[in-house]
């Protein structure tokens, strides 16, 4: 058969000659290899007490943004869900109520806000598409669960801590890498 | 008269009875803690760190190991035929353990004013009972096989037959030259004979290769693991097994390679011949009883290195194919070993001739 391309390289076949036939030395060869790797560095890492930084860009578990008075930044406008190609998120929208003013920054807030993790994956468009700095993808990721109904994670799950009222909390959500990113 | 032969004769029987207790369950622990050192060299060979959560290093593993296959559930095929299917594994384990008995663990202990040889029966056909219990061996493999009523099982089953008898000629032809050379088929005649004097693998170096690599077949391990290839037969003859049937049959096969490690070393090696020491003149040093005691170290350290290579091996090397297995074992081991023994056969009559044609 003629070669598609140029790059093919003829594979030579020869037949085997006495000492490759007995195997041995080849096998001998084979385990001076296999004994070295006995003393190399071990790629495992022990995981629960052992964790691999992630890298500074990782898109992690969303996380629902307040700003420096606590107050939920989302307006429920849908463009996260718009740009979602997984279809992930939905959203309910309601009107902020007189006295409510100190919980939602805008008039609009989300009254429902649900992710379903299983079928996000984690993209990161959500994070573009918001005008509002409300969504952010963080360092976590979703925690293993024996139903499939938690990994639908509502607001109460996404809403990151309150900044005036658990400050700890807040910065511990922040992480070390939102200092740019954030406002 | 005659109560005083029943005397003896009950001492005897105590003395064996415990000897018996003390190896078998040796042989249980090692071959469980082979289990957990397969895991660990695995792991290292491959640059990982293998079980460590079952207690320090993961030294329980083991016994995580056993208690999850008697929890598992006990599973008997409907179109099997299930008195051989039960029958199988019993008879791994049993030809397994059953080799243990001639091999000489070390010379001889004085304990409540008897001298106790610490083998269970020196028999002075020593070597042709091992290759009788160990061919029994392959019986476990071919009525597992069989019985499962499986077509993967029997395929296996067949498999480990054909390539058990195969490679047992060989062995059989490399263990005739070296008893041209010790003249006795006990082996505690032959440990004696390689006692402080040179071991008979300086005699016999090919000889050791062709049993190293038959000891090899014979215990199905890889290289020549087909009864039990996944990516063929699945799991091969222990496919339909579950629970404790099949911890037998794994056992067993641990077993096997403790047992035929424990073979070479006596064969080969000196079997518990202290190396670089003469051994009389250390028993004059320190007693006949701690003499025993490092001398079977001796032995388990040559046990555990052997172990140790099969891991090496296995974990280094691909499974052969059928056709490269029975041409290894019928077109090269057998014509080396014939020639071995017809070198060797040579060499012992010039030697009896004073080197003289």
């Amino acid at each position: 058969m003629e070669a598609l391309t140029k790059r093919v390289k003829p594979l030579e076949r020869k037949p085997m000659n006495v000492v490759e036939k007995l195997y041995l030395w080849n096998i001998f060869k084979g385990m001076l290899i296999t004994f070295k790797h006995i003393f190399k560095k071990k790629a495992t890492i022990k995981y629960p007490e052992q964790k691999r930084p992630f890298s500074p860009v990782f898109r992690g578990l969303q996380i629902l943004n307040r700003d420096e008075e606590g107050r939920e930044r989302c307006t429920a406008c849908g463009l996260c869900a718009v740009a979602c190609p997984a279809e992930a998120i939905t959203m309910e929208a309601a009107e902020r109520k007189p006295g409510e003013e100190n919980l939602y920054r805008e008039e609009k807030y989300a009254a429902r806000y649900e992710i379903n993790m299983l079928r996000c994956i984690f993209c990161g468009l959500c994070e573009e598409a918001c005008p509002k700095d409300a969504i952010y993808l963080s360092e976590t990721f979703a925690p293993a669960n024996f139903g499939r109904q938690g990994f639908i994670y509502g607001k109460e799950d996404l809403l990151i801590p309150d900044p005036v009222k658990e400050p700890e909390a807040y910065a511990k959500a922040k992480g070390n890498r939102a200092k740019t990113s954030l406002n | 008269m005659i109560s005083v032969l029943l005397a003896i004769e009950t001492a005897l029987l105590i003395e064996k009875l415990v000897l018996i207790v003390v190896i078998i369950s040796a042989s249980l622990l090692i071959a469980m803690y082979s289990t957990y050192a397969e895991r660990k060299v695995a792991a290292v060979i491959q640059d990982r760190i293998g079980p460590n959560r079952a207690g320090p290093f993961g030294i329980l593993q083991p016994l995580a190991d056993g208690l999850k296959l008697f929890m598992k559930e006990e599973i008997i095929p409907n179109t099997s035929n299930k008195f051989l299917f039960v029958l199988g594994p019993c008879l791994a384990m049993l030809t397994a353990m059953m080799t243990s008995a001639v091999i000489p663990w070390g010379s001889q202990v004085n304990l409540f004013g008897r001298t106790i040889t610490l083998q269970i029966a020196d028999i002075n056909i020593g070597i042709l009972y091992i290759f009788g219990v160990v061919s029994m061996g392959v019986y476990g493999i071919m009525i597992g096989g069989w019985a499962s009523n499986n077509k993967f099982s029997l395929l296996a089953a067949i498999r480990g037959a054909s390539q058990i008898i195969s490679y047992e000629l060989a062995m059989g032809l490399s263990l005739i030259a070296l008893l041209m050379l010790t003249g006795s088929l006990s082996l505690n005649t032959i440990v004696q004979q390689q006692l402080d004097h040179t071991w008979n693998f300086f005699y016999q170096p090919l000889g050791f290769l062709i049993f190293l690599v038959c000891a090899f077949a014979e215990c199905n391990r890889t290289p020549f693991d087909l009864p039990e290839a996944e990516n063929e037969l699945n799991f091969g003859y222990h496919q339909e097994y579950s629970s404790m049937k099949l911890g037998f049959y794994l056992f067993a096969e641990y077993i096997n390679m403790f047992i035929s490690s424990a073979i070479m070393a006596t064969l080969f090696f000196g079997g518990y011949d202290i190396p670089f020491v003469n051994d009389t003149a250390l028993g004059g040093n320190i007693g006949l009883n701690w003499l025993a005691l490092l001398q079977v170290l001796a032995l388990f350290v040559k046990v555990v290195f052997f172990i140790f290579l099969f891991m090496w091996v296995r974990w280094t090397i691909p499974r052969f194919r059928y056709d490269q297995l029975m041409n290894l074992g019928w077109k090269g081991m057998i014509p080396l070993a014939l020639i071995n023994m017809l070198i060797t056969g040579f060499l012992v009559l010039l030697k009896q001739n004073n080197w003289h044609f």
